[in-house]
């Protein structure tokens, strides 16, 4: 039975509609993301979750109970839920181990266990030694790893993070990530992570639901996010990508001087002929200086260097097929040199094609 | 799971059951805040709105049949003395506001951009001036420079042998220099923190193309801070037209009649309220008017924030000059601070203050009068103390409450809520009064003389400090620490106690102690509401001074100095050394 249902949510400020009908199904012990650009309403969707703010329609469930509707929501604190804020929220009027226990506190548990509970939660995320701190003398990582401690040892049913690392530097941001990754794992809490950082929702998420303008536009595994993007925006948002406009003629997909037959991609194409929306990865392309003799089903072309740059990890090219009007980028290892200019031989694997809507 | 018992589900059943619990939890789950809301209006209603209003009304009524009439208005403008007084009042705001502009802004500029020594002093001496209640400082002139027997008219004979006085302080001069001498602060303040913005490369920027110190300071400093010292002036100008004490004080000797004078004047015997009423108008418009112009001025900050960062600070470097700088700094503390309390004290311990200083008029008797013996002094100080400590508790505590739900967004039209707190702002002290005698003086609640009338009266007045104060506080405190603890199992109004009440409790205290100490010396709101045991200190002070005995005069105006001190002492030691003189 899953955990946490969103059922039709909507949010609407004045004339803007910031959430728009979405529907989202959480296991128990998931962790899901909501990715998207700012503005897209992951925030305010995260928020109604959490019971701050009223939604305009639809409902919020957890395990089948009804907690938000239009006109009647369940105050926060009646939730059972935790939360990690963009801005922490750690009270500096109380120590580190006042702050982390709060929660068990108002849950009215024995003295005893509140603060063995709370030795305990401050061992797994390796601040027990500043138990007695102030938040003032903690540096933004460990204020971070406070609020972590202070949400997980309520047990509650639902861990809602919106934002958590956007404060932190590069370095503790990437510690931090494997580290609600790891705190997941220990205790499988169902949580929904708000980010705008792929990179961050990947390496922590079971699934991500890529947001746009208020609506769900994708819900998939990291991996399948990126192989598979069913939407232009997702496609753009997740990596970086070549948009191509092609047609599909009789069970091939043509663009440019290019014919491929369809039912060689990954997912075929169900609809019948007409134009589609080619995502084409830099990283699914190939550049020769000879043309390669097998061809392997892939779809081999000559071409033009028109740009390049050298990006440390990867030779970024901006390749032109001859007598063609588009571009296409493509990233090549760095020990793969082309001038600029200089005649290729592109290969473009089917198989790494996708159509998108 | 804490509560995976309750929300747990079997089946279809149970989901039924909690959409009837829901509907039923829609009262449960409204928030007691919109009670607190609705008692607020009606709390904001009685203090302000309905004072106000009457104020208005009455001014249109006949005394006696409560008809409609313009009699009020014609009477209160149809007389040579009423007109002149207008006239006087704003001739007074104009050149009071003028001196005290000039002597702030070098100050502020030496103290912000230079390194003329002795900033410490200065700092004192803003603070001095701003704590020194401007009636005792216009007793403290009359000793100065009384025209007959003033220690610097009578030195100035000694040196010269002219009979003419130097300077006569029963005049609109002597007035001028008072209010300017009590009022600079204001100036200093906004002009300070404006020159506190101003990056040290905008003048940098002027000297790489060849402008001098003086050029940079003149073409590029000083007119970028042009809006704050405007609005500095407008507020020593409208300090200026409704002060009571000062006027009175000097001014009635003389024969120089003023608007706030001849609004005593109308409450004189019998009580013509509604034509103080009438006559307060034009106070009411002219203060409304300028303190909008005043905040269209200083909205226009994009004039020196602009820049974003502060950009370098650096001290200019003014040489010999320094001392030119300091002299002046000096000599205003003199003038405000150091004379004046100086032959206060003086008279406070003399046997007869004419006689200077000699052993032999040496005496306590002037305190002992008023410790032991005076019927009313001991009585006016403990008036003073309760009522003002009650009137910043109401202020603080009202202010806090609306301060929170505007700024949580809590209910609709919350804005609204906080420009009727605000209102206050605009409205001169002594018309305040005015309402207040005549929404609540008379039956059905017939409160003149009473202490609530006085509170009621001083809580409203400073409710804006008050409020500004609260707004700032809870502004600081991140909505999301109490969404951290509700989110945890916290009902808001424990949140509200157990997160956000330790974290603005600093700051509260801070405006508590800003409203008494206000509350502590105010005269022009009290005065028409006291009755004969309810005065306080500062209406207390004002009738001894017509009876003329200033040895006691000073010693009682020494009594009200160390207790205002004593709670400035506290302030600074618990909030910092600039707590009365922020801005914001």
């Amino acid at each position: 039975m899953p955990r946490l249902i969103l059922n039709g949510l909507t949010k609407i400020y004045g004339r803007l509609t910031v959430v728009d009908a979405i529907d989202l199904t959480l296991e128990e012990g998931e962790f899901v993301s909501l990715l998207g650009p700012s503005g897209c309403g992951k925030t305010t969707t995260l928020r109604m979750i959490a019971g701050f703010i009223p939604p305009d329609a639809g409902t919020i469930e957890i395990d089948g109970k009804v907690l938000s509707a239009p006109g009647s929501v369940l105050p926060p604190e009646r939730r059972g839920m935790s939360m990690i804020f963009q801005s922490y929220a750690i009270w500096p009027n109380m120590t580190v181990a006042e702050n982390v226990g709060f929660g068990l506190e108002l849950r009215k548990l024995p003295r005893a266990e509140v603060r063995s509970r709370v030795g305990a939660i401050l061992e797994v995320v390796k601040m027990s030694h500043l138990a007695d701190r102030y938040p003032s003398e903690l540096s933004g990582g460990q204020q971070q790893r406070v609020a972590l401690a202070r949400a997980i040892v309520v047990e509650p049913a639902v861990l809602l993070l919106d934002e958590p690392l956007s404060n932190l530097d590069a370095n503790l941001r990437e510690e931090m990530r494997f580290e609600i990754r790891r705190l997941h794992d220990e205790f499988r809490i169902t949580t929904v992570y708000v980010t705008h950082d792929q990179a961050e929702a990947m390496a922590t998420s079971d699934r991500i639901a890529v947001m746009n303008a208020g609506r769900i536009e994708q819900v998939d595994a990291p991996h399948l996010l990126y192989t598979r993007p069913r939407t232009r925006f997702v496609a753009g948002f997740i990596g970086r990508t070549n948009l191509i406009e092609a047609r599909l003629v009789q069970g091939e997909i043509v663009f440019d001087t290019v014919a491929l037959a369809a039912s060689r991609l990954a997912t075929p194409p169900q609809g019948g002929d007409g134009a589609v929306l080619l995502s084409v990865r830099p990283q699914s392309m190939m550049l020769r200086e000879t043309r390669p003799e097998d061809a392997n089903g892939h779809a081999v072309l000559p071409a033009e260097v028109t740009r390049r740059v050298y990006l440390g990890e990867t030779w970024d090219y901006l390749i032109r097929p001859r007598d063609s009007a588009i571009e296409l980028r493509v990233s090549a290892p760095p020990t793969q040199v082309h001038e600029v200019g200089q005649a290729v031989w592109l290969t473009l694997d089917p198989q790494q094609v996708v159509i998108v809507d | 799971m804490p509560d995976s018992g309750t929300l747990s589900a079997r089946g279809p059943a149970a989901v039924a059951g909690s959409r009837r619990v829901t509907w039923l939890g829609r009262l449960r789950n409204i928030e007691p805040v919109m009670l607190l809301w609705i008692a607020l209006i009606g709390v904001l209603l009685f203090l302000v709105a309905f004072p106000l209003a009457k104020l208005f009304v009455v001014s249109f009524e006949d005394q006696r049949t409560g008809a409609f009439t313009l009699a009020n208005y014609a009477f209160a403008y149809g007389r040579e003395r009423y007109i002149n007084a207008l006239v006087n009042s704003l001739l007074l705001g104009l050149a009071s506001a003028t001196l005290a502009v000039i002597l702030a802004v070098p100050m502020a500029w030496a103290v912000s951009r230079t390194d003329m020594p002795g900033k410490g002093l200065t700092w004192a001496t803003v603070l001095g001036a701003f704590i020194l209640p401007p009636y005792l400082s216009a007793i403290g002139w009359i000793l100065l420079a009384g025209p007959n027997s003033g220690f610097v008219n009578r030195f100035w004979r000694d040196l010269t042998g002219f009979e003419a006085p130097l300077f006569n302080i029963f005049s609109f001069e002597g007035m001028t220099l008072v209010i300017a001498l009590n009022s600079f602060p204001l100036v200093f303040i906004f002009v300070k923190a404006a020159l506190d913005l101003v990056s040290s490369e905008m003048e940098d920027a002027a000297n790489i193309l060849g402008a001098g110190t003086w050029t940079a300071m003149r073409r590029i400093s000083i007119p970028l801070v042009m809006p704050a010292i405007l609005g500095g002036f407008i507020l020593v100008f409208l300090e200026a037209i409704s002060l009571f004490g000062v006027p009175a004080i000097l001014g009635i000797p003389a024969r120089l009649n003023v608007v706030t004078t001849q609004l005593w004047q109308f409450f004189e015997w019998p009580v013509r309220v509604e034509v103080a009423a009438a006559y307060a108008m034009p106070l009411l418009m002219i203060t409304a008017g300028l303190i909008a112009v005043q905040k269209l001025l200083l909205a226009r900050k994009g004039f020196v924030s602009q820049t974003g960062k502060g950009g370098e600070r650096r001290l200019i470097r003014l040489g010999r000059w320094r001392w030119a700088l300091f002299a002046w700094c000096a000599g205003v503390g003199l003038l405000a601070v150091a004379m004046p309390l100086f032959v206060l004290a003086q008279a406070s311990f003399a046997k007869a203050w004419g006689r200077g200083f000699a052993l032999d008029n040496l005496t306590l008797a002037n305190y002992r009068l008023l410790i032991f013996e005076h019927e009313m002094a001991m009585q006016s100080v403990w008036n003073t103390v309760w009522f003002s400590a009650t009137a910043a508790t109401i202020a603080v505590l009202l202010a806090l409450l609306i301060a929170y739900i505007v700024n949580r967004r809590l209910v609709p039209f919350g804005d609204a809520l906080a420009f009727v707190a605000m209102a206050p702002f605009v409205i001169p002290g002594i018309v305040m009064a005015i309402g207040f005698y005549a929404a609540y003086a008379a039956p059905p609640l017939a409160l003149y003389g009473t202490a609530a009338l006085i509170i009621l009266a001083f809580a409203a007045r400073f409710l804006p400090i008050a409020y500004a104060n609260s707004a700032a506080a809870i502004r600081a405190v991140h909505p999301e620490m109490e969404e951290a603890a509700r989110i945890l199992g916290s009902g808001r109004l424990h949140a509200v106690w157990r997160i956000t009440t330790p974290l603005v409790r600093k700051a509260l205290l801070g405006g508590w102690l800003i409203v008494f100490i206000v509350a502590s010396r105010e005269l022009s709101a009290a005065i028409f509401l006291v009755g004969p045991r309810t005065r306080t200190m500062a209406v207390l002070l004002y009738d001894m001074s017509e009876a003329g005995n200033f040895e006691v005069l000073a010693a009682f105006g020494g009594i009200l100095l160390v207790i205002t001190m004593a709670f400035v002492g506290i302030g600074m030691k618990l909030l910092g050394r600039d707590f009365m003189l922020r801005r914001g």
